[in-house]
């Protein structure tokens, strides 16, 4: 059977038609700019579930062709699973017809308005039919289906069919003709892709926009996301109606069967407990259950006390492929922080937050709001950019501590800045149906601050150590100049030989100074040499540590080191006034974005005296390994204290 | 490259060993690898003390130290070392230059050149701080800064050409005046005869040309001397040797502001720049004649409102040791007050001649001197 085959079994149907022209201001279609940005929206989110699902690494083509009167045809094409012939009357012409709306899973549409509502926006403005080209595997044909929706019925209707040649050996190629207009900017198709690209690294999506410019969102990772994991619902986290749904379908013939099992986290005491409470006798069958008695079960939910959901069900794009996602798109940034949360919940939905700040100097202008990236379930939102709790949380921070410039400590600050947050989460609780916005939920608010700020710290501990250097280094240019010429003219002056000026050069810059380089070669690695040079009065004697990354292998250290924890250490012999020494290693097996700085720490050495590096103050390295999770946050506290 | 002592006089020699003990100290820290620095008199307000022998204030004895440890100050110190080069050169071949002329000279200095001349100037006044020789020892001078005199006084002039010319500042000046030299020392400027009762030093253009349009000079037998603004060091040196070597009184007449305070101030007291040559510039015995806030409200005069920097000025006049005398205190009190300074021409309300005939006659006789 293919993978085309069993998602067709999961695909369940409810009649709904006519929703959709009543609201199809709710549902993203109230303008004709909008209309084609929700329409690239669905059908880039549904390509990209319909590859992950059939595990291939997606690549996308969406391009825009100008027609007349208004007119744009749209053409999205992916290199997914397909679907079989006869479900694609259903998939594409039936609102609210999915896989997706009847489990309880991370994904990107959940409520699963999805693609045929663009079909009949499609044809309700244009008048023409869409036409859908899938092929299910090499070994079968690439069909071409005209489609039609009757609105009144929610009846799909095929107009149209022939079998083709495609070159694709899988796919789905969907062609609309709509009423849109095409823009560029902060909320446009571009923007939609360019920030879907970020989050979904492991996608290569190509834009082909109505003038034939094309531009390519490449891929920075070859890993496609773990599948996420179906949970049961749990019983905080569902409503009244899909209540008497599941009771009205389950196959338990005893009420706290059915609880035990058809949610999740419900054993046998607390089922009693919930029959209890709710004064329901316990074998009742549940497909008898009234309105009243399933509106009694519900406050009983909410009086006994339900471990809360599982949270490993929840799949986070992790602080690396942000990173890397962040890195391609925003290229020479000065730095990427990252923060992944461990997983919370709220109100029986369980979820989990990431946060990163990307730094660029060069290219962000430093006197703008900064650039709000904001996804839900690895899906940019565009619009009702101040009705988010993301948004919220970010104002409410005083970015005038994170060294950013924000007028009276509220509000968007101004840098050089974009800040990406990312909620994840099988229920994200958006503030209306068409999913512009993530609701103030006061659990995810607390979650994304912390995970913000994090990302905020890190920021301000890396630019101010790389400020101190910078004004060390441009001191050091000029005191290599102007001690020299002074040494010349006194012995100009008074006729004597050039005095040797370097001690007294140390004496002035009067620090440890510390320089990383990181080159990186495809296949080979990074090379990270550290230079350490002693521009003090006297010897140093020190021991130089690197933290390394978490992945990746640690190869030829120069001199010989050893390893405690996540660190490299070399014990060092004495650096001499105005001496220099190098400390090398190379790591293999990552990506060139995983490695953008190096912490270094010396030890011996009085931190006032430090620069580019921080003074080791933990004791705390034990030689076995420890949690990697708690070295960083005792390093992150020895950073705030250098701060 | 070094000293040329066959041709140097000894005074320059003298000027020139004070020199190099600073880049002896230069050469030494290096050569030691020591950070390079030299220590030299806290030049603010905060370290003027008053000189009971001579009368002014003197700067008091807080050191700074000037380290090669911060940027700013080791180029400082290499501008010390190139001074004191083109110093060495202008002694051993007997030229001199204007400081304006050094500061385009530091142009070539490459790291050691100024950004502006109050730079160098500065660093020039430093040098005399430090080894307290004169800046004429070191052979540079200033521009004419156009002060001038006016009144029956015969002076002697030694021209740049090195004649010597006779002049009366009455009978041999347009109505102008005599202009007072950048030098005023017994080389290039002798008094050959003074006929005149009191100076009356004033601080505007306005009205000197006023006091010499109306004849005040004859009618009272006075000598008139334009300040222009913060007066010139000749222009204080003249002041103080008619004062003390032919006893004539000595009046100051400014504007009622605080600015023209500190005008009198550096006449009277020493200015805190030059504090290190106060006994050398500054007239004790001149005496403050007005405008005074007093004045404002006696004569009744148009006023303007005092600005915020005027408040901030008379503020810190009242922690300025110089002003901390009972009369000073009160009027600056008086005037801040008032919230009102008025200019010395205001006086002009009650007609062109009220100056000379009421203003002036009233103030001096209420001195003593009429």
């Amino acid at each position: 059977m293919s993978i085309a085959n069993e998602l067709a079994d999961k695909q369940r149907d409810i009649a709904v038609s006519e929703f959709f022209e009543r609201n199809k201001h709710i549902l993203g279609f109230d303008n004709t700019t909008r209309a084609l940005i929700t329409s690239v929206k669905e059908g880039v989110d549904n390509a990209l579930d319909a590859c992950e699902e059939g595990n291939v690494l997606p690549d996308i083509r969406v391009e825009i062709h100008e027609g007349d009167d208004d007119e744009y045809t749209l053409v999205i094409e992916d290199n997914g699973p397909g679907v079989v012939k006869r479900q694609v009357p259903k998939v594409f012409g039936r609102l609210l017809y999915g896989s997706q709306f009847h489990r309880i899973r991370q994904s990107r549409g959940q409520q699963g308005i999805g693609i045929s509502a663009v079909v009949m926006y499609g044809q309700l403005t244009s008048g023409q039919p869409a036409t859908i080209c899938t092929r299910v595997g090499p070994d079968h044909p690439a069909y071409e289906l005209d489609l039609r929706l009757d609105t009144k019925e929610n009846e799909p209707e095929v107009v149209d069919e022939e079998i083709v040649d495609w070159d694709k050996d899988s796919g789905t190629r969907l062609e609309i003709t709509m009423e849109a207009r095409y823009v560029r900017g902060a909320q446009s198709v571009y923007e939609y892709l360019r920030t879907t690209s970020i989050v979904n690294p492991h996608a290569e999506l190509t834009l082909v926009e109505p003038d034939g410019t094309t531009t390519k969102f490449p891929r920075s990772s070859e890993q496609l996301p773990p599948e996420t994991v179906e949970i049961k619902p749990h019983p905080l986290g569902i409503e009244l109606g899909q209540l008497q749904e599941m009771a009205k379908n389950t196959e338990a013939r005893k009420i706290t069967s059915f609880l035990q099992n058809d949610f999740c986290r419900v054993g046998l005491q607390t089922a009693r407990k919930i029959c209890d409470k709710a004064g329901i006798g316990e074998d009742r069958k549940p497909s008898y259950l009234k309105t009243d008695d399933c509106k009694a079960l519900m406050s009983a939910f909410e009086e006994v006390r339900i471990v809360s959901p599982p949270t490993d069900c929840l799949s986070p794009i992790g602080e690396t492929l942000i990173r890397r996602g962040l890195r391609t798109e925003f290229e020479d940034a000065d730095l990427v922080a990252t923060e992944t949360r461990s997983a919370e919940v709220y109100g029986g939905h369980p979820f989990q937050i990431e946060a990163a700040i990307v730094h660029n100097s060069d290219k962000l202008p430093d006197d703008e709001q900064v650039e709000i990236l904001r996804h839900a379930n690895r899906v940019p939102l565009l619009y009702q950019r101040g009705g988010c709790v993301s948004t919220k949380a970010i104002e409410d921070i005083d970015w005038r501590r994170y060294d950013l410039d924000q007028r009276g400590g509220q509000g968007i600050p101004h840098g050089s800045c974009a800040i990406l947050v990312h909620v994840a989460s099988t229920n994200v609780p958006f503030t209306s149906e068409s999913k512009d916005a993530v609701a103030d939920i006061p659990e995810i608010r607390k979650e994304i601050e912390l995970a913000v700020r994090e990302c905020a710290r890190e920021m301000r501990s890396q630019i101010r150590k790389g400020k101190k250097m910078k004004r060390l280094r441009q001191k050091e240019d000029i005191i290599r100049k102007i001690v020299p010429a002074m040494a010349e003219k006194s012995a100009q002056i008074l006729d004597k030989d050039v005095p040797d000026y370097e001690k007294a050069i140390a004496r002035i810059m009067n620090a440890v100074m510390v320089t990383p380089t990181i080159e990186y070669e495809q296949g080979v690695g990074h090379d990270i040499t550290i230079e350490v040079r002693n521009y003090t009065s006297h010897g140093k004697r020190m021991q130089v540590m690197a933290e390394l990354p978490a992945e990746g292998d640690v190869e030829d250290p120069e001199p010989d080191a050893g390893y405690r924890g996540n660190m490299i250490v070399w014990d060092e012999d004495k650096i001499d006034t105005g001496e220099a020494r190098e400390f090398s290693y190379r790591v293999r097996g990552l990506a060139e974005a995983d490695i953008q700085n190096v912490d270094i720490f010396l030890d011996g050495i009085d931190a006032t005296l430090i620069a580019g590096a921080e003074a080791w103050e933990g004791s705390e390295i034990e030689e076995t390994a420890p949690e990697p999770q708690e070295i960083d946050d005792g390093d992150e506290v020895t950073q705030e204290v250098q701060v | 490259m070094s000293t040329n002592g066959a041709r140097l006089e000894d005074a320059d020699r003298e000027t020139l060993e004070a020199l190099y003990e600073l880049a002896h100290k230069i050469y030494d820290d290096l050569e030691d690898g020591d950070v390079p620095e030299l220590n030299l008199p806290v030049r603010s307000k905060s370290n003027i003390e008053f000189d009971e022998e001579h009368g002014v204030w003197k700067y008091g004895d807080s050191q700074s130290t000037r380290s090669a440890k911060k940027t700013d100050g080791a180029k400082m110190l290499l501008r010390t070392t190139y001074m004191i080069d083109f110093i060495r050169e202008m002694l051993e071949t007997d030229k001199s230059s204007t400081l304006r002329e050094m500061y385009y000279i530091s142009e070539g200095w490459d790291l050691a050149k100024f950004s502006d001349q109050s730079e160098s100037d500065k660093l020039a006044e430093d040098l005399e701080v430090i080894t307290e020789y004169l800046r004429e020892d070191f052979q540079l001078r200033p521009e004419e800064d156009g002060a001038r005199i006016l009144g029956d006084v015969t002076v002697e002039e030694e021209t740049r050409t090195g004649d010597t010319r006779v002049i009366n500042c009455q009978d041999d000046v347009g109505d102008a005046g005599y202009s007072v030299p950048y030098s005023v020392e017994e080389d290039k400027l002798r008094f050959v005869d003074i006929d005149a009762d009191f100076i009356l030093a004033i601080e505007t253009g306005g009205m000197f040309d006023r006091l010499v349009e109306n004849g005040f000079d004859e009618s009272h037998n006075a000598l008139l001397l334009h300040l222009k603004g913060q007066p010139a060091r000749s222009t204080r040196r003249l002041l103080k040797r008619l004062n003390e070597e032919y006893g004539l009184p000595t009046f100051v007449f400014t504007d009622a502001d605080p600015w023209s305070y500190r005008i009198y101030a550096s006449v009277a007291y020493g200015a805190i720049k030059t504090a290190h040559i106060s006994e050398y510039l500054a007239t004790p015995a001149a005496q403050y004649l007005g405008v005074t806030p007093s004045d404002i409200v006696n004569y009744d005069l148009p006023t303007d409102d005092l600005s915020e920097q005027d408040e901030r000025a008379l503020n810190s006049e009242l922690s300025d040791p110089r002003f901390d005398d009972d009369q000073w205190r009160g009027e600056i009190e008086f005037q801040l007050e008032l919230g009102k300074k008025s200019e010395q021409q205001a006086l002009a309300k009650y007609g062109l001649d009220f100056v000379t005939d009421t203003y002036l006659p009233e103030k001096l006789s209420e001195m003593g001197v009429i």
